[in-house]
This record gives structure tokens, sequence and C-alpha cells, in this order.
């Protein structure tokens, strides 16, 4: 260490989207649950997803523990086109393109459209990743149509969206119509005028 | 439809919320409880290793409204209940909230088998009033209500369902886990299910049973795997009470947490109660069980992250 001071996470720091190393290599938080049984101790189990190889891991991490950040470097690119499973972008400084796996990307692949901004991360020379902005909006392709009047059923229903990604909408929204989505839960968040 | 989606989406749930608090309220009453409430603010709450209460200028955010309603049951207030907002520090998730509702009731005279019994029947009649029947559907178990419930020890429960004694899973630390990891998801799926007798270090407030002073008159009630209720018989010995909290402020000490000054007033008065039973019922989750919600958010108009 280079005179550079580490700031730790604790388990308490734990939530979706934190990457922190474990063995050297860098993992982000791809599941989270805070459990506390009776009286008892609070634990934190969580679902990492190493970001080099894509395989995840199971952990269960308590009270106090503590956690190196994963510092990635991030540049500024945007999405090209999907061919395959590859995922194609370009650096916008340079217009140097790159690919990244399907793996590597995790549910972030479900919110890229063209032409879309993002920072992508950089382990060394490796492109491991994207952080997307919070919220994306993406076009509703399938949905069944809205009855109106209709209070007995429930009160979504589930849309598909133009990258494939299904998610559950409230009863109004129609086909075709352009949804923002918080791309931190995946979940709906408002229609968009248009 | 309105600006604030996922409230107007709610509006259901609380409604049914909102009967259901009444019906609980028509339960005690109907058997002879006076409803009471006690300070949400307290100079401080009872010292225990993992319950860190949020502090209100020099005193704290009660983390439930234990001393308070025992100094009543030893002043002679023989069957009461309260339903109040209660506060824990650093508890979120889906299955927590830090600010919640807690159903609380002492019952003088009681010990934690009749308690079990109580809440088999208030649930029941809690099912029925609310047009639900004797079976429930939560987290995809159809959990059937007629009585009698599942009754489990803990020493039972680690010969079942894990690889090791209680008594190891102490020594190694890993009781908790494997709490949460093995035992606490097979509880209460088919039928709600009591795990009692906790280890002695467990129930810091509990009494010991006579029988085998390893253990605590402690239980905790199951349904889908989700912890609903703790009770227990109760410690009504004002010196061992203060040697219990003393460790437990050790233990606290030793996780670098703050230290709770001893509720003097409390221990003095312990003494005069009579042999009791008391428990707390988590109002929010008892609402995800009826309404089969699968987070507490579903059950509350606001959580901590939308204010």
């Amino acid at each position: 260490m280079e005179g550079k001071e580490i700031v730790m996470y604790t388990a308490s720091d734990l939530r979706k989207g934190l990457k922190v190393i474990i063995d050297r290599e860098p993992y982000i938080v791809t599941a989270f649950e805070f459990s506390k049984p009776g009286k008892g101790q609070a634990l934190y189990r969580t679902k990492l997803r190493n970001m080099i190889t894509g395989l995840s891991i199971d952990r269960t991490y308590r009270e106090g523990e503590t956690f190196e950040p994963a510092s990635l470097e991030e540049r500024a690119m945007q999405f090209l086109y999907k061919e395959g499973g590859h995922y194609h972008f370009m650096d916008n400084e340079n217009y140097e393109q790159i690919i990244i796996s399907e793996e590597s990307l995790g549910d972030a692949k479900n919110f890229l459209i063209e032409n879309l901004n993002v920072k992508v991360l950089m382990f060394g020379d490796r492109a491991i990743g994207v952080e997307l902005p919070n919220f994306v909006n993406l076009r509703v392709m399938k949905t069944d149509p809205w009855v109106r009047g209709d209070t007995s059923k429930a009160d979504f229903k589930p849309a598909t969206l133009e990258t494939g990604y299904v998610l559950r909408v409230p009863p109004f929204i129609e086909e075709g119509e352009l949804i923002t989505i918080d791309t931190r839960t995946g979940e709906f968040s408002k229609r968009v005028k248009e | 439809m309105a600006k604030n989606w996922p409230l107007a989406r709610r509006k259901k749930n609380l409604e049914e919320r909102a009967r259901l608090l009444r019906q609980i309220r028509e339960f005690f009453v109907g058997n002879g409880y006076v409803e009471v409430e006690t300070p949400h603010r307290i100079p401080a709450p009872a010292p225990e290793s993992h319950i860190d209460a949020i502090p209100s200028g020099t005193w704290f955010l009660h983390t439930s409204p234990e001393l308070c309603m025992k100094r009543m049951v030893a002043a002679g207030y023989e069957k009461i209940f309260q339903i109040c907002r209660c506060w824990r520090d650093s508890e979120r998730g889906s299955l927590h909230l830090p600010e919640f509702t807690l159903l609380e009731w002492y019952r003088a005279g009681g010990d934690y088998h009749s308690l079990m019994e109580e809440c088999e029947g208030l649930i029941q009649s809690l099912a029925r009033s609310i047009g639900l029947g004797q079976r429930i559907v939560f987290r995809g178990c159809e959990i059937d209500l007629s009585e009698p419930w599942e009754r489990i020890s803990v020493k039972e429960a680690f010969h079942d369902y894990t690889h090791i004694s209680v008594v190891e899973a102490l020594e190694r630390n890993l009781f908790d886990e494997i709490m949460v990891q093995d035992i606490e998801p097979r509880l209460g799926l088919e039928k709600p299910t009591f795990l009692y007798d906790y280890p002695a270090p467990r129930g810091a407030l509990a009494r010991l049973k006579r029988q085998d002073q390893t253990v605590a008159e402690r239980f905790e009630l199951y349904a889908g795997g989700l912890e609903l209720a703790n009770g227990f018989s109760e410690l009504v010995d004002g010196e061992e009470q203060r040697k219990r909290f003393q460790v437990e402020n050790e233990n606290r000490q030793s996780l670098g947490k703050r230290i709770y000054s001893m509720p003097d007033k409390f221990l003095s008065e312990l003494d005069d109660m009579p042999p009791s039973a008391g428990i707390a019922l988590g109002v929010d989750r008892l609402a995800m069980v009826f309404l089969n919600a699968e987070k507490i958010d579903e059950v509350v108009a606001f959580t901590p992250e939308e204010l």
C-alpha cells in the first residue's frame, strides 16, 4: 500500500450493488437480506457475483465484519448493439470499441438499449461490467389490455419490455407506452409523457 | 392514478390492517384485558446483547414496552395489553423496519404454556373475524390453524434439522446462523409452530425451567418460516435480573456497543411481580401473514426510504 488509506466497509454498509474485494477479486452484491433471529445477532446474507468470472457465491456476514471496497476505474461509454451473447460498447473519448459478455453484465442486460450512456467498469484493462443510470426509459412491447372499471383484478400485471425483460406494472399501462424503470430495483417507476 | 403509486396500491392492505387492529383489541377486551399506554421515550432500554435503541435527547425511544408493562403487573394490573410503536436501531430488511408495531400482553398467574394456548386462540379468532377460516395461505404454504399447533423444543429442532447440537452451536458461535439458515425456514409450514425452551443465555428476562436449569421458559412463534412472536414465563427475581443485565452489558461492551444504565426502579419493583407470562407479537408481520405479503413494506403506509 503506497500510503493510501483504505476506508473499509462494515457489514451494515452491505446493500445490493456494493462492490467489494474478496480473495483479491472484485465481487458485486447481487442479493442481500438482513436477518435477525429473535433476540440474536444481526446477520447479513448475501449473494455475490465475481465480476471477472461471473460466478455467484453465497456468504453470510455478521455485525462488525469489514470489507475492502473494490475501487474500479470507470469509463464513460455508449452501448452500441448486441450480437449473440456479446454486448458492444464504444468509449466516448477515444471511440475505442469493447465487448462485454452477457454473464458479466448480470441484470444490467435487461436495461440496455442502443445509444444508452453507461459507465463501464475496468479491473486493470479488463471491462468487467457496467454501471447504469438509476433510471432508464424502455418501451412496453407486450402486456394485457386494461379493462376499465374492473376492480376485481390484482393491482399489477406483467409487461414485457423491448429488451425482453418482464416486470410488474400498474394495470393502466398499455402496449407501446414508454415507461421509466428504476435500474437499482428493476421495478416500474413511472409512465413517460411523450 | 395517484403520483404515489406504491402508496396507492397498498390501500387494500392498509384497510385490512386496520380491521386486524380492531379485532385484536376486541379479542383482548373480550377476554378481560385492559388496554394500557406506557411512554415511548424512556431513560434506557433493558440491556440486551443484540438490541440497540435509538437515542432521543439524553433518553431513548423504547425497543419494546416490556419494562413499564412489567412494573404495572408488579403493581397489581393483572391482565394488560398494549399496541404501540417501537424502535430498534439499524434493523432494516424485507422483514424488518427500524420503527414497527408491537402487540405486547401480560397475564399474572400464567406461564409460557398458557401463552402458547392464548396465541392459538388469538390468531384463530382473528382469522375467523376477517373471514379467512381455518386455513391461510402464506409464502406458498397452506397453513392449518386448527389446534393444537406444532411444538418443538430448540434441542429437538437442532437434532431434527442440523448436524450439530445446541451446545456445540453456542460454543462455536453458530447458533444464530443455524437458526436463520437451517431451522427457521422449516418452522410453521403446515401449522404454526412454537419453538420453545431456549438455552438459558438466550432468555435474559425469562424464568429458567425448574426441571432443567440450562434452558429458559421462552418460546417463539413461527408461521411459514416467519418469526411472529416471542414470549416467556417471566423472571420475577430482581437480584437475579440485575446479574443477567450485567452479563448482557458485558456482552455489549465486548461487541463495541454502548452500555445501558441499569433500570433500577424496574429492578426494585420486580420482586412484587407475581408469577406471570408476557409476550410481544409483531403486528406488521401478523399483517404480512394474513395478507400473504412478501415484504414488510407492503403492510405499512411509509417505509423510512419513502419519507
